[in-house]
């Protein structure tokens, strides 16, 4: 044996001689995503991790300097790819807090049922990978039917599936389409029958309890000293979500409660972000009821009142001289755009989303931040895995909701 | 840490009672949710054969607009290629000459005109932007090819056919036959 392979010296009473270093990732089937841990494994035990980033690195933040306002709403599709509607009307929102746009409450509304069904999906993604990643496949399988039913919901509002570039800066493109109401509606009817099943699969089932119990546990200090939000956040103890301490979107018009749990293991997060479908699917409930109120003119509302930034209707862009003129204006980014500084964030599928943008008046951001909570995440990996078993480092990366495209940006 | 609202609500994680720790009941219980998901409807849709029905609003491949004389409704303004956040449309503009108005609708036309489906992000933008009713994203998605040359689609593949001369072709495309 020869010395340099000593990497890490083990302790005694240890059955291997020497660490063996694993590779997980960056393309591996465990990791979903492009992740790469340099594990130094003892046996099954991990000794040391060490966490690589930047293999989809596309430089959004670069990107979106060249890019008027509008145009970078795609890019932020490709950050939480599992939740990108929330991404996208995070975006609008800063966008529209830059300009001094102010939503009508339909548009608020409607905005809160989409972020709310595509925090569904993202947590059903989420706790039906823990699923899968503690030996239940079934379980993801029955779920994901029902992602499909949200994402068709996109599709009737956006046209597209997955990275829905929906809505626009001071509202939606469109309105919502009979077809999209009742397909919600249905959704509203079905999925509460099926979250039952789901949970009645996993909850209270002991391998699966006994296999997340106490894996990857993080205390309260611990996670806010990483800077921890969302979910992960709340499974440790924290009651903060971005939603009740600064309401956007007018979510103080709503009523729900933030789960949380006590010790920050794999199983606080699945049963936090349990809990959570249930109050998003609540919220949805009363955003919908909200919107059935409106009566007359304002129940046709679905953007806000500003020809500078929102595109004129189609059909007055043919006929009449004006609208082709803002038209022009919008399309080429040549509307006035004030020179600020915002800070803009919003409860995104795993975490505080924050966007700071810096404006010098151009047409294009002058300087663009995102603050991604999977970044965040990862850094407190190592720390989460070490000395435990292999098998249970794949469980936390997943519990962890890191999704490499958020990650990277 | 003491509440930061008075919203938070404590998760359920009380410790498994003697009966859920019971291996046969247990596996039973999942047995049964497992036969009964055997005799449900099959959601799954056996692609390429079978497709599920679109919104009339889905993004998918770019088709070129005609209006109802067959003539290209297209003008080379450029402002698809302007919003396209992929940089995916390339253009040239030609002036329209006489005897060429059964052609072209405007008197300027686009004379190449390509959509390089690689770069494309099917976003939309360019159907947004287009102030002359030309381009639209089709409910055709799925482009295949052997080389990459071919994804760079021109105008002999992005336009419908003509109203007129190709009415049957037409409707076909739009899945009316
Ligand atoms: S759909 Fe988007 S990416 Fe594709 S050509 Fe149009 S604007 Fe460009
Ligand atoms: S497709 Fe529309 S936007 Fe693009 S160049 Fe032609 S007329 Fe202009």
């Amino acid at each position: 044996m020869q010395e340099h392979q000593h990497n890490i010296k083990l302790p005694d009473g240890s059955i291997e001689r020497q660490t063996t270093t694993l590779n997980l990732g960056p393309t591996h089937p465990a990791t979903h995503g492009v992740f790469q841990n340099i594990l130094e494994m003892d046996g099954e035990r991990v000794v040391s991790a060490e966490s690589t980033v930047g293999y989809i690195h596309r430089a959004f933040e670069k990107l979106a300097e060249r890019r008027p306002l509008y145009q970078i709403t795609p890019l932020t599709d490709r950050l939480n790819y599992c939740s990108s509607p929330i991404n996208n009307m995070g975006w609008h929102m800063t966008c529209e807090k830059l300009l001094g746009v102010v939503t009508p409450k339909r548009v608020d509304y409607m905005r809160v049922i989409i972020m709310e069904l595509a925090r569904i999906a993202d947590h059903v993604i989420c706790n039906s990978v823990i699923g899968v990643d503690a030996g239940a496949l079934s379980v993801f399988l029955y779920v994901m039917q029902y992602r499909e039913r949200i994402y068709e919901i996109y599709e009737e509002i956006c046209g597209s599936r997955l990275t829905t570039n929906i809505g626009r800066i001071g509202g939606f493109e469109r309105n919502f389409t009979p077809a999209a109401w009742s397909k919600l509606e249905s959704f509203l009817d079905e999925f509460p029958k099926v979250m039952k099943e789901f949970e009645n699969l996993l909850k209270r089932n002991r391998i699966f309890v006994e296999r997340c119990v106490g894996a990857g546990p993080i205390s309260a200090e611990r996670a806010l000293n990483y800077g921890f939000t969302g979910p992960n956040l709340r499974a440790a103890g924290v009651d903060y979500d971005v939603r009740v301490h600064t309401p956007y979107s007018s979510y103080e018009d709503f009523d729900f409660k933030i789960p949380v749990g006590t010790t920050g293991d794999v199983y606080d997060r699945w049963l936090v972000r349990n809990e959570e479908i249930w109050e998003s699917l609540s919220i949805v409930r009363q955003a919908y009821e909200k919107i059935q109120q409106f009566k007359g003119e304002e129940a046709e509302v679905f953007h806000a009142n500003v020809p500078e930034y929102y595109l004129p209707k189609k059909q007055d862009v043919y006929t009449k001289m004006e609208a082709l003129i803002w038209h022009f204006k919008i399309i080429m980014g040549e509307t006035a755009i004030p020179a600020g500084e915002v800070y803009h964030s919003v409860e995104g599928g795993n975490g505080e989303l924050g966007f700071y943008m810096i404006s010098d008046g151009g047409r294009s951001p002058y300087r663009l931040h995102f603050r991604r909570p999977c970044f965040i995440y990862y850094q407190a990996y190592p720390e989460l895995v070490k000395d435990s078993m292999l098998a249970d480092a794949v469980l936390v990366l997943s519990s962890l909701n890191l999704i490499a495209g958020e990650m990277d940006a | 840490m003491q509440n930061l609202t008075h919203r938070s609500k404590d998760v359920d994680r009380r410790p498994l009672s003697l009966w859920e720790k019971m291996y046969i009941p247990s596996v039973a219980k999942g047995m049964s949710i497992t036969f009964g998901h055997m005799f449900k409807k099959v959601p799954t849709i056996r692609y390429p054969e079978e497709t599920r029905p679109f919104s009339p609003v889905f993004r998918g491949l770019h088709v070129l607009n005609r209006d109802e004389e067959g003539r290209e409704r297209c003008t080379a303004c450029g402002l698809c290629a302007v919003a396209c956040p992929a940089e995916a449309i390339t253009m040239e503009a030609a002036e329209r000459k006489a005897g060429e108005e059964n052609l072209y609708r405007e008197e300027k036309y686009a004379a190449r005109y390509e959509i390089n489906m690689l770069r494309c992000i099917f976003c939309g933008l360019c159907e947004e932007a287009c102030p002359k009713d030309a381009i639209y994203l089709s409910e055709t998605f799925a482009p295949s090819n052997y080389a990459r040359k071919g994804f760079i689609y021109g105008k002999e593949d992005l336009l419908i056919p003509d109203p007129k001369t190709q009415a049957s072709d037409l409707a076909a495309a739009k899945g009316q036959e």
